[in-house]
């Protein structure tokens, strides 16, 4: 199960070359700066442009290639645009039935009630859009994508024209969207937060070209890109809830390389959660402490070190097939003499809990 | 008001209305191709589609009587066919009206499609919507204050047109008369009584219409925004 796409198109000077092996699961995050032809590569693939000698493969379905150009109302597609653009002659409710009525009854995937539960709209229906908040259309649209049963979802920054507060009440439809359907989504970003919260495989665009793809937490913490270098610098750590210390009111989780301890948070025994670890939050040390305050120590390996200006080091680890980045400076380095393969203690002062 | 003066305004509506119908089936392809299209050359259709606005009404009736009458194409043909020429007939005043009132409604057409723009019609072909059902069911609804421009215009501008009548219709009481040319026989003939009964008329129509008009888009537009 996987998308492959390839595209070439010109824009005046500007030049997009792009090929993608995706996976058809999970999120895709379409990652890069404004300008370097991530909406178009989505506008390609959901056939609202078209181009020569284009390429795009969905599981076993041609969707174009040579002659062959499926009209984009044939995709199986959902398309979720920055601006809600919902129809102002219809209300919620018409807008919701507009894409659902247009869908065989043996293709529809999603109930229409079950689309209004999951984004929480049951108290807008019958709203006309104009009176509804940013982030209620947005609800909306998402939903609308969804009534459609799309066999992939493409969203361009559906984020991004949103202050904080409608963006945090959006978030969590999103996660949940992740958890309880099977939808691939791509997903265009230039925010570097929502990537690390929602996206499990990121393609890193650049001036109309691909520069990397992979995994998210690989991607992050691959030292030749730029997302393993600077104060965000950070870690993506998938791990399950394993239990509680009551006495203490902390959250046990489990990932492959240990355990963690974080202060207690609302989640249940078994649930997949995602942790964030900043680089510059994780110190090395040769032999393990025991009159340290923290309560993270985790044994590693030194995969690879990276200057990171004239003072500072990247250091990239293993932790039982976990990659962490660690932040310290160059003559700490050069004082516990770091070399890749060597074993070494990482003290991690603290960890979120992104979902 | 006499038997004359209401048959000139029977024939004023019945043909004001004939023209606005067919000039919407016809001009809203026309208007719908014109902001879509991006065909290098549209400007020279835009020119034609214009060229009424400025072109003297008896220059257009002129050409229009040539075209209509026995030697010409139009009334040509009909003579071939076995009918009559166009010329001081309903029907040849009809074909006029429909080419003088063009722009009046295409224009308001055109621009009501091209301000949508092209994203409501994106975003309903990824909702499943073939073109000609996007076209319908988004279009057309989102360019109701444009259709109603271009109905209310087309309409009392084809009530007050003067010259294109004059020059293919004649002045035929009961059968080419229009109100417009009746006040000009009363204004002729000194009969001011009559002339001011149908130009007040007149006068009271065209404003309720342009009003209505008026009215309906403002309130349209507070609506969206």
């Amino acid at each position: 199960m996987s998308i492959e796409a390839r595209f070439t198109i010109s824009y005046n000077k500007f030049l997009l070359d792009v090929e993608l092996h995706i996976p058809a699961s999970g999120v895709t995050a379409i990652f890069g700066a404004s300008g370097c032809g991530k909406t178009t590569v989505l506008r390609l693939m959901a056939g609202l442009i078209r181009t020569a000698n284009g390429y795009l493969k969905v599981d076993d379905d041609i969707w174009q290639q040579d002659d062959v150009f499926v009209a984009p109302h044939c995709r199986a597609i959902g398309y979720v645009f920055q601006e809600a653009n919902l129809f102002p002659h219809l209300n919620v409710r018409g807008n919701l039935e507009y894409g659902l009525k247009r869908v065989p009854l043996n293709a529809r995937q999603l109930a229409f009630n079950d689309a209004v539960n999951l984004l929480g709209l049951s108290s807008l229906l019958e709203r006309n859009p104009v009176n509804l908040s940013g982030g209620e259309r947005q609800r909306v649209a998402i939903a609308r994508a969804l009534l459609t049963s799309p066999r992939l979802l493409l969203m361009d920054e559906p984020l991004s024209a949103l202050d904080d507060a409608s963006k945090n009440d959006i978030l969590p439809f999103l996660e949940r969207l992740h958890i309880e359907l099977e939808i691939p989504v791509i997903y265009v970003s230039h925010s570097r937060e929502e990537v690390a919260r929602l996206a499990d495989y990121l393609v890193l665009m650049e001036a109309g070209r691909v520069q990397a793809t992979g995994p998210i937490a690989e991607m992050l913490t691959r030292v030749d890109l730029p997302f393993a270098h600077g104060d965000e610098a950070e870690s993506i750590i998938e791990a399950t809830v394993a239990g509680f210390d009551d006495e203490f009111n902390l959250t046990l989780l489990d990932f492959p390389g240990g355990r963690f301890c974080v202060s207690r948070k609302s989640v249940a025994i078994g649930q997949q959660v995602r942790l964030q670890i900043l680089a510059r939050d994780v110190s090395l040390t040769l032999e393990q402490q025991s009159g340290t305050s923290i309560l993270n120590i985790l044994q590693a390996k030194v995969l690879e070190l990276s200057a990171e200006g004239v003072a500072q080091v990247m250091v990239k680890l293993d932790v039982g097939g976990v990659p962490v980045l660690s932040r310290i400076t160059r003559k700490s380095a050069q004082g516990l003499d770091l070399h890749p393969g060597k074993n070494i203690f990482a003290q991690i002062k603290s960890v979120a809990l992104l979902t | 008001m006499m038997q004359a003066d209401f048959d000139a305004l029977w024939i004023t509506l019945k043909l004001a209305g004939l023209t606005t119908l067919i000039l919407l089936v016809l001009g809203t392809p026309l208007a719908w191709w014109l902001a879509q299209t991006r065909w290098r050359f549209k400007f020279f259709i835009e020119a034609i589609v214009a060229l009424p606005l400025v072109l003297p009404p008896t220059v257009l009736g002129f050409y229009l009587l040539i075209a209509l009458g026995p030697h010409g194409p139009l009334g040509g043909l009909m003579i071939w066919l076995g009918g009559q020429s166009l010329a001081f007939t309903f029907a040849g005043l009809v074909i006029g009206s429909v080419f003088y009132t063009l722009p009046f409604v295409v224009q308001p057409l055109q621009n009501a499609f091209a301000a949508m723009g092209s994203r409501p019609l994106e975003v309903a072909a990824t909702l499943r919507a073939s073109p000609m059902d996007r076209f319908l069911t988004i279009a057309v609804p989102l360019a109701r204050p444009g259709f109603l421009t271009a109905a209310v215009l087309g309409f009392a501008h084809t009530v007050g047109e003067f010259g294109v009548v004059l020059m293919i219709g004649g002045n035929i009481p009961g059968e080419t008369q229009v109100l417009s040319i009746a006040i000009y026989d009363h204004v002729e003939a000194l009969e001011y009584g009559h002339a001011h009964w149908l130009s007040g008329g007149l006068l009271l129509l065209s404003f309720l219409l342009l009003i209505s008009v008026y009215a309906f888009n403002k309130r349209f537009s507070v609506l969206r925004s």
